[in-house]
């Protein structure tokens, strides 16, 4: 029993440490270091700067183009790409949708999208949520009907994030509404530019249009962009569920956050001294603190149990559950660092009047719209009430 | 990285666990508590059989050199069945001060007696006043030619009820709270001047609460340096709390896993009260708080052998392990309802016990407290 890297490991922490330093371009960097917004562009060269190197599919198989790294491997990415403050990928075409293709799709499915998700060059958006299917996700009611080599798509999505940028959806539908609700549906691919799609934005709390509606009145779906068998879409959906849990947990984006909250409570004044002394915000901090570093652990026994041959078991809820209520907490600290300086008003869309891609606050600023932005972590991916209620099942056996 | 146990050390928490099963069912403990003495002769005669009380122990002074995940793997099993033998007070607790402090010869007289479980040893280091500060000591020890003079009072001397042989801690120099000044000592517990006020503890354990006027120990029986007890008590009480918490995370198991099990066999409105959300929640929280817990007890050990950040990563594991003995445990019985309140039911056994163990060498406010002053 032991919690070190070994030699191996921390040459490979090295190298990704030195690509990072090294490779970073100049414009990205200048704009995290100044705290600035990021645009769909800025993700793109930052994605395509990681491909070059082969390393945009950190989740992918080598004979896909991908990394093929262990779960250490990938720990050790992440935790290094948060120390960093270099961006993560957008996980859609990444780390959503292309697992399944590769699982379930065709040669013909896979030479089309693969590449251009791995370059950036096609952007994802996830068409699941609907007005009547959250939680219950199965309940959908978009209709595909087939028509000849076509299928004709009907109904609404929502909570779609950054549909505003993407090219491709992937859906579930229903292709059969006459069987049990799980076994009637289907997983299709719809380009965003079809006639009948109708994108409509969603502003939330915080000012932000991160998600939107998506309208699809009568839409011409060629019957090649199904993935795998018809009515089989739901044990395709579940599949992504099981397979790639890693960094669900967000141990290595909160524990960077948590240093800069400490770094900016040392020079946050209050009164004669700083907020670094005022021993109630002092407390509260340890304890978000000493939380983050039992998740910490959590994280890495459940990862040395799947490197040791474990199928991922549902203890991955206890990731999602403590790695987001720990993301929550954080951002109350900065809002209490923060008191009216936090208050301030920022819009999203920049003076180009283009909206940044995700809110990203430095300093105190933005410290209570992220708060508002935030709350979101509990909800999506499988609420916590829901992730509590597979524990009671699958776990405890109620 | 290797979250994993050796063989050797699977061995030793399967031996531990086949003797909970096989000699600790919950009546045999009941039986064992309602003896005179509180604890079984028998049952330490078997640890010392079963070579449990040479773990802690180096090679060189005739143990088997475990670490801090032997100690783990023994108390987690314990903890699971309640075991009340002076396990932890005796060859854990007051051995982990000869082992750290003593010298050679002090050794050679002690530890032996320690192993082959043939004397009880305990350790006196609380005062009515010092609460969890180890350095707060008002006991006196007196240096008179060849011989130190005690005078004082201790509390909550663990297993002091049947001690043998008693660690002390005293002061030879300084104010009450001052770092420097605090030493250690071996003291044969019948040594005239020494008063006993025996009492059991609520989670059914024996202790003592010992009185010292002009106790004569020969200088000889100082332990480590004169005035220097401080970090030997420090470093002892890093490793009471392993083990202890160790205890605890076992308890806490057992606590969940009988509320889901009660909560699948307990039927009210026509149906198991398991099937309700708002307990299935609960129920949840409880797994998951004990997963955290276990997680932090893992930080905690590998943390211990490896010497780094101990004594911060020791009060970060106690402030999480009050959390999760409150949450559990008050849960537990709040599920299993009167019938968890009740003396009968083995549930209340354990919440009595991780209770106590809350508070044992500080409460999770103190350690909370601690954790911030080490970040400073």
């Amino acid at each position: 029993m032991d919690a070190k890297y070994s030699d191996e490991e921390l040459k490979f922490r090295d190298e990704i440490r030195q690509f990072f330093e090294q490779e970073l371009p100049e414009t990205l960097k200048s704009k995290i270091e100044k705290g600035e917004p990021l645009y769909k562009e800025d993700q793109v060269l930052w994605q395509k700067t990681l491909a070059k190197k082969g390393w945009a599919g950190i989740n992918w198989p080598v004979e896909y183009g991908g990394t093929g790294w262990t779960l250490m491997q990938k720990a050790i990415y992440f935790e290094e790409q948060a120390q960093h403050d270099v961006p993560g990928l957008i996980p859609f075409g990444l780390s959503m949708v292309a697992p399944v293709i590769m699982a379930f799709g065709n040669e013909e499915q896979k030479s089309r999208f693969l590449p251009d998700i791995l370059n950036s060059n096609v952007w994802w958006c996830q068409g699941y949520s609907e007005p009547g299917a959250g939680s219950d996700l199965a309940s959908l009611k978009t209709t595909a009907v087939r028509d000849g080599d076509h299928f004709i798509v009907n109904g609404q999505k929502t909570w779609t994030t950054l549909a505003q940028h993407a090219d491709w959806i992937f859906c579930l539908v229903r292709t059969d509404p006459h069987v049990k609700k799980q076994v009637g549906i289907s997983f299709l691919l719809i380009d965003m530019k079809s006639p009948g799609i109708d994108i409509r934005p969603i502003k939330m709390m915080d000012g932000s249009n991160e998600v939107n509606e998506v309208y699809f009145d009568n839409v011409k779906v060629p019957a090649k962009n199904l993935i795998g068998e018809e009515n089989k879409g739901w044990t395709y959906a579940k599949y992504l569920l099981t397979h790639e849990r890693s960094g669900i947990s967000a141990v290595a984006s909160s524990k960077r956050t948590l240093e800069k909250i400490k770094a900016l409570a040392v020079s946050t004044p209050a009164g004669d001294a700083t907020m670094m002394e005022d021993s109630a915000f002092r407390k509260k901090l340890a304890e978000v603190e000493i939380e983050l570093i039992a998740l910490e652990y959590t994280d890495l026994r459940i990862l040395s149990e799947v490197s040791t041959g474990k199928a991922p078991g549902p203890e991955s809820s206890v990731l999602k559950i403590k790695g987001t209520e720990i993301q929550q907490k954080l951002t109350e600290l900065r809002m209490d660092l923060a008191s009216y300086s936090g208050f301030i008003f920022h819009d999203p869309v920049g003076d180009n009047n283009e909206e940044a891609l995700y809110l990203r606050g430095q300093g105190i600023d933005l410290a209570a719209q992220v708060y508002f932005n935030v709350r979101k972590t509990t909800i999506y991916g499988g609420s916590n009430e829901i992730q509590k209620g597979i524990i009671a099942k699958a776990v405890l056996g109620l | 990285m290797d979250f994993s146990f050796s063989e050797e050390q699977t061995l030793l928490k399967e031996s531990v666990s086949d003797f909970v099963k096989s000699d600790y069912a919950f009546s045999d403990r009941a039986a064992v508590l309602e003896s005179e003495e509180g604890f079984s002769r028998k049952n330490l005669k078997t640890f010392a059989d079963l070579d449990w009380n040479s773990i802690p122990f180096s090679e060189e002074d005739g143990g088997f050199g475990g670490t801090a995940v032997e100690l783990m793997a023994v108390m987690e099993e314990f903890g699971k069945g309640l075991v009340v033998e002076p396990y932890f007070s005796s060859v854990i607790l007051a051995g982990s001060f000869l082992r750290k402090a003593a010298n050679s010869s002090q050794k050679e007289i002690h530890i032996p007696k320690i192993i082959d479980g043939s004397k009880i040893y305990a350790a006196a280091f609380s005062e009515l006043q010092s609460r969890y500060d180890l350095y707060d000591v008002k006991t006196s020890a007196t240096k008179e030619g060849a011989e130190y003079s005690l005078n004082g009072e201790k509390i909550f001397v663990l297993g002091g009820y049947a001690a043998d042989t008693l660690i002390v801690s005293a002061r030879t120099s300084g104010k009450p709270r001052d770092l420097e000044g605090v030493s250690l000592f071996i003291v044969a517990a019948d040594t005239a001047g020494i008063s006993k006020e025996n009492f059991s503890t609520v989670d059914g354990f024996k202790a003592a609460n010992l009185k010292f006027e002009n106790v004569k120990v020969s200088a000889g029986n100082l332990l480590g340096e004169e005035g220097k007890g401080l970090a030997i008590l420090e470093d002892v009480a890093a490793e009471a709390i392993i083990a202890l918490g160790a205890e605890a995370v076992g308890a806490l198991e057992i606590l969940y896993r009988k509320t889901v099990e009660y909560s699948k066999i307990r039927v009210q409105f026509n149906q198991p009260i398991g099937k309700f959300q708002s307990l299935q929640m609960i129920m949840s929280e409880m797994f998951i708080e004990h997963v955290q817990v276990k997680s932090m007890l893992y930080m905690a050990v590998m943390k211990f052998d490896a010497g780094e950040d101990v004594q911060k990563s020791i009060s970060a594991f106690k402030v999480q392990l009050g959390k999760a003995i409150k949450f559990i445990g008050q849960n537990a019985i709040q599920l299993h309802g009167g019938i968890g309140m009740t003396d009968e039911l083995d549930v209340s056994h354990y919440f009595k016990r991780v209770t106590m163990i809350g508070v044992m060498f500080g409460d999770e406010s103190y350690h909370l407290d601690r954790y911030v002053r080490l970040s400073c």
